[in-house]
C-alpha cells in the first residue's frame, strides 16, 4: 500500500519543530509500524537525509520504550497493543498518518519523536520499592499472600512504563503509572512497613515533575498497552487520604 | 474538588426537594420559603441559618471554581505543546469531556438564576412579588425561551453530575473494578433524578399543571 | 585454507579462584578465603557496571547497598528496559517445595547435563546452591510470583526436567524480576551511593597499569565522549545474539562492551555456543527486523508438521492427514513433539532445506492445535495458550483457532562470553563479566528458566561477595582525565566515530547488518559444516571492508545518531562473528546448541568428542589470526553421558 506520514520533525530540544509530510510506497500489511518507519529511514540515509528519530528497543511489547502518538492516539489504533506490535495491516492504501511525540511539559522532546521519560524514574526513586537490601530477605514460603492479592497485584505491576497514560491524558497526568506502583506494592504484605509514606513521597515527586493533576477521565486506562486498571487510581487516593490522615 | 463537588449536590437535592413543594400549592411553597428564612428561630435571628449556608455555599462554589481553574492551568502547563492531529479519545463517555466548559455555562447560569428569583432583578413579576408567583410568571408559556434555557441548564448540571459523582467518589478511593458499575449507577441515579426534579417544575408550569 | 592459518594454540588457561575440595564446600571457602572489604573504606572505592539487566542492575544494586560508590551506564532511556525484561518462562530454584525430589545437587547435575558437559563444575555447584537465596530476595522485594489458593509460591515443571521447581509470574518473570532489581537500583540512586547514566554507550575500556580502570562512553543525546575511571569495572552487558540481524534479542542489544574489552586483552569464550529456540513467529517478509518468541509451553498440546510434498501452496486445512509429515513425531517416536529445543530446531530446517517449509520464503513448519481443540475443547486451549494465541494474531493476523500457526526457530540466547575465573573476573584484572555476558554457567547448551537464575544469581549474590578480595587491594591510585591510557582510550573512540561519519558511502549500517546475519545464520547457525564455516569466514572479511568503505552514516556525532549508533555496533559485530566462525571450525565436534554435520550419530544426532573437545576456548585477541586458550573440563562429580531423545 501506499501511505503519507507526516511525522514531527525536530532537530534537538530548543528546535521549535515542526511537522513534515513523507510519502511512501510499497508499505506490506504484515510489516509491523516501526518497519514501517524502518523502511522510510533506511530510504532517508540513502538519500543523505537525517533519518527519523524513535525509541524502540525490544520490539515485542515489553521494555516500554516505544513510544508514538499515531493519529491522535498513544500507541496507535489497536487496543493493549504497543505501537512495536501494531500491524500495518490496521491500516489501508492511501492513508494519511500523523506521528507525534508524546506531549508533556515533563517528557521533553529530545529529537523528533524521542522523549525524554526520567522523570518516571525519579518518581520511583521517591518511593517505588520496598526497601530489602540484598541478604535480609526471610525464607519465601514464611510469608504467604493469599492469591487474589497476588492477582491484583501482578495486574498492576505489568505496567511497563511506557509513558503512554500522560501522552493520552487531557491534563498530561502521571497518575496511573505512580498508580501502578502504589497498588503493586501496596496489595503485598511486603509492601506494607512503607506504603504510607511511599504514596505521600511519590505523589509529591509526580507533583514537582509538573505532570498535570488526575480528572478521572479513564484515557489512561483506555491507551495503556498493559490493561493498567482504573482502580489503581482509586486506590492510590485512598492511601494518600489515609496518609494524611495519619500525618495530622 | 470532591468536597466541594460533595457539599453542592447535597445542596442541590435539598433545593430539589424544596422545589418540588410548589406541587403542593400556592401557600405551601411560598410557607417554605418563608420557613428557609426563619429557620433556627428563636434560637438565632432571622435568616441566620440561611446566611450561614449562602456563605458556605459561596465559599463552596468559589473552591470547586478555583480547584478547576488551577487543575485545567496545571494541565495547559502540563502539555505546552499541543497534538497536530484531533486527540481521539477512547473514553466514551460525554459527560467526562464538557466538565470544564460545562462549569462554566452552569456558572452564568447560576448567577441568571439568582438575579431571577433570589433578587428579581430579571423576573418578569420583579423582586417584592411572591416566590410561587415569579415561578410561575418565569416558566409561562409566553416565557417558552426562559423554560427552555432554564432546561438546558439543568440537563448540563446533569451531565456534571454524572462525571462529577463517579468521579469523586474515585477521588474519595472507593473505585474498585468490581463496584464501577454500581458508582456509575449510582451517579447516574443521582444525575439523573436532580435532573428531573428540577425540570419537573418548569415543565409542569409550562403545559399548565401548575398556574 | 587450513584451521592453522585461521589460529594458533597458546598456553592452556586455568581458574585458579575455585577452592579445592568437595564441590559443595567451595563456595563457602571461597567466600572465607576472599578479602574484605571494611564498611569504612567502602565509599572510597568506586565501582563501574555496564549494563542494567538482572545481573547489573542487581549487581549495582547490590554494591550500591554494601556502600560502594556505584556508576551505572545502560544504552537506554531507563534501567527498567534492559532486555532480561522479556523473558518468559520464569526462574528455576532449588527449593523443593513440592517435595518432588529436587535439591541442589540435582539442578546442579540437571545444569551440567543441560550444557552438554560443557561447563565448569564449581560454578554450577554454586549457581545452584544460590538459586534458593534468589528466590528469598525476589519475594521481599514484593516480586509478584504465581502463587497457590493457599498463598503459598506455585512452581511449575519446565524446559522437560523432571521436577516442578520453575516459579513463574505469569508469562512474566522476567519483567517482574527485573523491576525488582531496577527499584533496588532506583533506591540506591536516591540513597545517592549509585550515580546512574541511561542512555549511554561504553565504547572503549580503559586500561592502567595491566588492570581495569575505566570506560569510555558516549553520551547519546549530546554525542559527547565521556571517560568515567573507577576502582574496578563490571560488564554486565548481555549477549551477542544480534550478529544473525534477526534473533528474539532487543534491537539495542550488542557486543560492544565486551568486544572492546575482549581487544583490550580479555578472553572471549566459546563463542560459538548459541542457543536456537524453535518455537518463534516465522519471518513474513524482507522488512522483518526481529523475531518474536512464543512459550516452548506450545508444544505440549500442538502438533508439528509439514506437508509431504514439497512447495504445497495448498491451505492447510485442505491438506488431508496423509499427506501430512508429523516428522516429530515420526523420527523422535517417544519424545515426539517434546523434544529439546536444540533438536526440535535442526528438525525444522532439515523440513525446510528440503523444500517443504511452509509460508512466505519456506520459512515455517505449522504447530496445529486442531487436534486439541477436538480432545480438550476449544475453550481449555483458549485457557491454557490464549494469551499466547493473541499475540499470534497481533503479530500474523491469523487466527491459531482457525489456521494452524506456523513456527519456525530463532536466535535466542549465546553461551558464549568473556572468560571469566570462579570469581567472575576476566583475564583482565579488575574487569568482571557477569550474566550472559560471561561464558560460565550455562556450557553449550542452556536449560530453560536458568538465565534469569544465572543473572541475579551473579548480581545478587556472587559477585557483591568476590569482587571484595579485588577491591581489598584498592583504593587504587587515582587516575585523571589526562592520563595517557585515558587519553589514548578516548581518542580511539573519537577517531572510530569520525572514521565512520566521514566514510559516506552509499549503503545504510543495517543494510551490511542484514547481510551479515543472512551470513551466519547460513553458516553459523543451527546446523555447521567446515566447508561452509570457510567460506562464511571468507564473506564476512569481504563484507567488512565493503562496511568500511561503502558504509553511509548521516548527520554528525554532536547529537541524538540511531545510525551512528548502529554503525559502531555493526563493526563489532563483523569482527566477533569471524571469531564465531573459527571457533565453530576448531570445534569439530558437535555439542549442545553447537552443531557439526561431521559429527553425529548414526541417527542425526549430536555426537560430542569428549575426548578432544572437553575443554572451554578462550580466545586472544591478537588483531590477527587469534591465539587459542584451552581451560581443561574435569567432572569429579557428573558423569558423562550421551544424550538422547529417541
Amino acid at each position: 500500500m501506499k501511505l503519507t506520514l507526516k511525522i514531527w520533525r525536530q532537530k534537538n530540544a530548543d528546535d521549535p519543530g515542526r511537522m513534515v509530510p513523507y510519502e511512501l510506497d510499497d508499505v506490506s500489511p504484515d510489516m509491523s509500524f516501526l518497519e514501517m518507519l524502518d523502511v522510510l529511514n533506511e530510504r532517508l540515509i540513502v538519500e543523505g537525509e537525517d533519518p527519523v528519530a524513535f525509541d524502540h528497543d525490544c520490539r515485542e511489547g515489553i521494555c516500554g520504550m516505544c513510544s508514538l502518538v499515531i493519529d491522535g492516539t498513544p500507541h496507535g489504533p489497536q487496543q493493549a497493543t504497543t505501537t512495536c506490535q501494531l500491524h500495518m495491516r490496521h491500516f489501508k492504501d492511501g492513508d494519511v498518518i500523523t506521528i507525534e511525540p508524546w506531549r508533556a511539559a515533563a517528557f521533553p522532546v529530545i529529537k523528533d519523536l524521542v522523549v525524554d521519560r526520567s522523570a518516571f524514574d525519579r518518581i520511583i526513586q521517591a518511593g517505588g520499592y520496598v526497601s530489602a537490601p540484598t541478604g535480609s530477605a526471610p525464607e519465601a514460603a514464611s510469608i504467604p499472600v493469599p492469591q487474589a492479592d497476588a492477582h491484583a497485584a501482578f495486574d498492576a505491576a505489568t505496567c511497563i512504563g511506557c509513558g503512554a497514560c500522560v501522552a493520552a491524558c487531557p491534563n498530561a497526568s502521571a497518575m496511573l503509572f505512580t498508580a501502578a506502583k502504589i497498588t503493586h506494592l501496596g496489595l503485598m504484605p511486603q509492601g506494607q512497613p512503607e506504603r504510607y509514606g511511599r504514596v505521600t513521597a511519590m505523589v509529591a515527586q509526580m507533583d514537582a515533575e509538573g505532570f498535570g493533576g488526575c480528572t478521572n477521565t479513564g484515557e489512561c486506562t483506555a491507551v495503556c498497552p498493559k490493561g493498567i486498571p482504573f482502580e489503581t487510581i482509586s486506590r492510590l487516593n485512598a492511601d494518600l487520604l489515609k496518609a494524611t490522615r495519619k500525618a495530622s | 474538588m470532591a468536597v466541594t463537588g460533595a457539599i453542592l449536590v447535597l445542596y442541590l437535592i435539598a433545593h430539589m426537594i424544596g422545589n418540588l413543594k410548589v406541587f403542593l400549592g400556592r401557600d405551601d411553597f411560598n410557607h417554605y420559603a418563608h420557613w428557609l428564612r426563619t429557620m433556627g428561630e428563636p434560637a438565632v435571628p432571622y435568616r441566620t441559618v440561611l446566611t450561614i449556608i449562602e456563605i458556605v455555599l459561596t465559599v463552596a462554589v468559589i473552591l470547586h471554581m478555583w480547584s478547576a481553574v488551577s487543575l485545567a492551568r496545571r494541565a495547559r502547563r502540563a502539555r505546552p505543546v499541543r497534538y497536530a492531529a484531533r486527540p481521539t479519545t477512547q473514553e466514551h463517555r460525554y459527560a467526562t469531556h464538557v466538565m470544564r466548559y460545562g462549569g462554566v455555562v452552569i456558572l452564568l447560569f447560576v448567577i441568571w438564576h439568582l438575579l431571577d428569583l433570589t433578587f428579581g432583578a430579571v423576573n418578569p413579576k420583579g423582586g417584592d412579588a411572591q416566590p410561587y408567583d415569579k415561578i410561575v410568571a418565569d416558566f409561562a408559556p409566553s416565557h417558552w425561551y426562559i423554560t427552555l434555557f432554564y432546561i438546558v441548564a439543568v440537563v448540563l448540571v446533569g451531565f456534571h453530575l454524572r462525571h462529577g459523582l463517579w468521579s469523586a467518589f474515585q477521588t474519595l478511593g472507593w473505585g474498585r473494578q468490581n463496584r464501577y458499575r454500581g458508582l456509575r449507577l449510582l451517579a447516574d441515579t443521582v444525575a439523573a433524578v436532580i435532573v428531573l426534579g428540577f425540570v419537573s417544575v418548569p415543565v409542569l408550569v409550562t403545559i399548565g399543571v401548575v398556574s | 585454507m587450513s584451521t592453522v592459518n585461521l589460529f594458533t594454540d597458546g598456553e592452556p588457561i586455568r581458574d585458579t579462584k575455585a577452592p579445592e575440595g568437595p564441590v559443595e564446600q567451595r563456595w563457602d571457602k571461597r567466600r572465607f578465603g576472599g578479602k574484605l572489604v571494611n564498611p569504612a573504606n567502602r565509599r572510597k572505592l568506586s565501582v563501574i557496571v555496564v549494563g542494567t539487566g538482572l545481573a547489573g542492575g542487581s549487581a549495582a544494586a547490590t554494591l550500591g547497598e554494601l556502600g560502594y560508590h556505584v556508576k551505572s551506564f545502560c544504552y537506554q532511556d531507563s534501567p527498567r528496559r534492559a532486555h532480561s525484561i522479556a523473558a518468559q518462562g520464569g526462574i528455576n530454584a532449588a527449593k523443593n517445595y513440592r517435595n518432588d525430589g529436587d535439591s541442589i545437587q540435582r539442578l546442579f547435575y540437571d545444569t551440567v547435563k543441560g550444557g552438554d558437559y560443557r561447563s565448569r563444575e564449581s560454578n554450577v555447584y554454586r549457581l545452584a546452591q544460590v538459586s534458593v537465596e534468589i528466590i528469598d530476595q525476589c519475594v521481599a522485594q514484593g516480586v509478584p510470583f504465581a502463587r497457590e489458593y493457599g498463598g503459598l509460591l506455585d512452581t511449575r515443571s519446565f524446559g522437560g526436567v523432571q521436577v516442578s521447581r520453575t516459579f513463574y509470574a505469569r508469562g512474566q518473570t522476567g519483567q517482574q524480576l527485573l523491576l525488582g532489581a531496577y527499584q533496588a537500583l532506583e533506591r540506591q540512586v536516591a540513597a545517592g551511593t549509585v550515580e546512574m547514566f541511561t542512555r549511554h554507550e561504553m565504547l572503549e575500556l580503559i586500561i592502567v597499569d595491566g588492570a581495569a580502570r575505566g570506560i569510555v562512553a558516549r553520551d547519546m543525546v549530546t554525542g559527547e565522549i565521556e571517560t568515567h575511571t573507577a576502582d574496578a569495572v563490571v560488564l554486565a552487558s548481555g549477549g551477542y545474539g544480534n550478529v544473525f540481524f534477526l534473533s528474539t534479542n532487543a534491537k539495542g542489544c550488542n557486543v560492544t562492551a565486551t568486544w572492546r574489552a575482549h581487544r583490550k586483552g580479555a578472553l572471549f569464550a566459546n563463542p560459538c555456543y548459541t542457543q536456537i529456540h524453535p518455537t518463534c513467529i516465522p519471518q513474513s517478509g524482507d522488512h522483518q527486523s526481529k523475531l518474536t518468541l512464543m512459550s516452548e509451553s506450545l508444544r505440549n498440546d500442538g502438533r508439528v508438521w509439514v506437508p509431504v510434498a514439497k512447495g504445497d501452496k495448498r491451505d492447510p486445512r485442505e491438506i488431508p492427514e496423509d499427506e501430512r509429515d508429523y516428522y516429530l513425531e515420526r523420527i523422535y517416536p517417544s519424545f515426539g513433539n517434546l523434544v529439546p529445543r536444540d533438536i526440535a530446531s535442526r528438525a525444522a530446517k532439515n523440513v525446510c532445506d528440503e523444500g517443504r517449509g511452509v509460508g512466505p520464503g519456506g520459512l515455517g513448519v505449522y504447530l496445529d492445535f486442531a487436534d486439541a481443540i477436538q480432545r480438550l475443547g476449544r475453550k481449555a486451549v483458549a485457557d491454557k495458550y490464549g494469551n499466547l494465541f493473541e499475540m499470534y494474531e497481533r503479530i500474523t493476523g491469523e487466527d491459531p483457532f482457525e489456521v494452524p500457526m506456523r513456527i519456525y526457530p530463532a536466535v535466542h540466547y549465546t553461551m558464549g562470553g568473556l572468560w571469566v575465573d570462579y570469581d567472575l573476573q576476566s583475564t583482565i584484572p579488575g574487569l568482571f563479566v557477569i550474566g550472559e555476558a560471561n561464558f560460565s554457567d550455562h556450557g553449550a547448551n542452556r536449560l530453560g528458566a536458568s538465565a534469569l537464575m544465572q543473572g541475579l544469581a551473579d548480581g545478587y549474590f556472587v559477585l557483591p561477595n568476590t569482587i571484595s578480595d579485588y577491591l581489598a587491594k584498592g583504593p587504587f591510585p587515582k587516575v585523571g582525565d589526562d592520563h595517557e591510557a585515558v587519553v589514548e582510550a578516548r581518542e580511539s573512540v573519537t577517531g572510530r566515530i569520525e572514521r565512520l561519519l566521514s566514510i559516506d558511502g552509499d549503503r545504510t549500517p543495517d543494510s551490511f547488518h542484514r547481510e551479515l546475519g543472512a551470513l551466519m545464520w547460513e553458516y553459523c547457525g543451527m546446523e555447521r559444516t567446515d566447508e561452509g564455516l570457510r567460506k562464511a569466514i571468507d564473506r564476512i572479511r569481504e563484507l567488512r571492508e565493503e562496511f568500511w568503505t561503502r558504509v553511509k552514516v548521516p548527520g554528525e556525532n554532536e547529537e541524538l545518531n540511531q545510525a551512528l549508533e548502529k554503525a559502531g555496533r555493526i563493526a563489532d559485530f563483523f569482527e566477533l562473528a569471524e571469531l564465531m566462525c573459527i571457533d565453530a571450525l576448531h570445534r569439530t565436534e558437535s555439542c549442545g546448541g553447537h552443531f557439526r554435520a561431521e559429527s553425529q550419530t548414526p541417527d542425526g544426532e549430536a555426537l560430542r568428542d569428549d575426548e578432544h573437545f572437553a575443554y572451554v576456548a578462550a580466545w586472544e585477541y591478537t588483531g590477527d589470526a587469534p591465539v587459542l586458550h584451552k581451560e581443561n573440563l574435569e567432572y569429579e562429580n557428573v558423569k558423562m553421558v550421551q544424550r538422547s531423545y529417541k
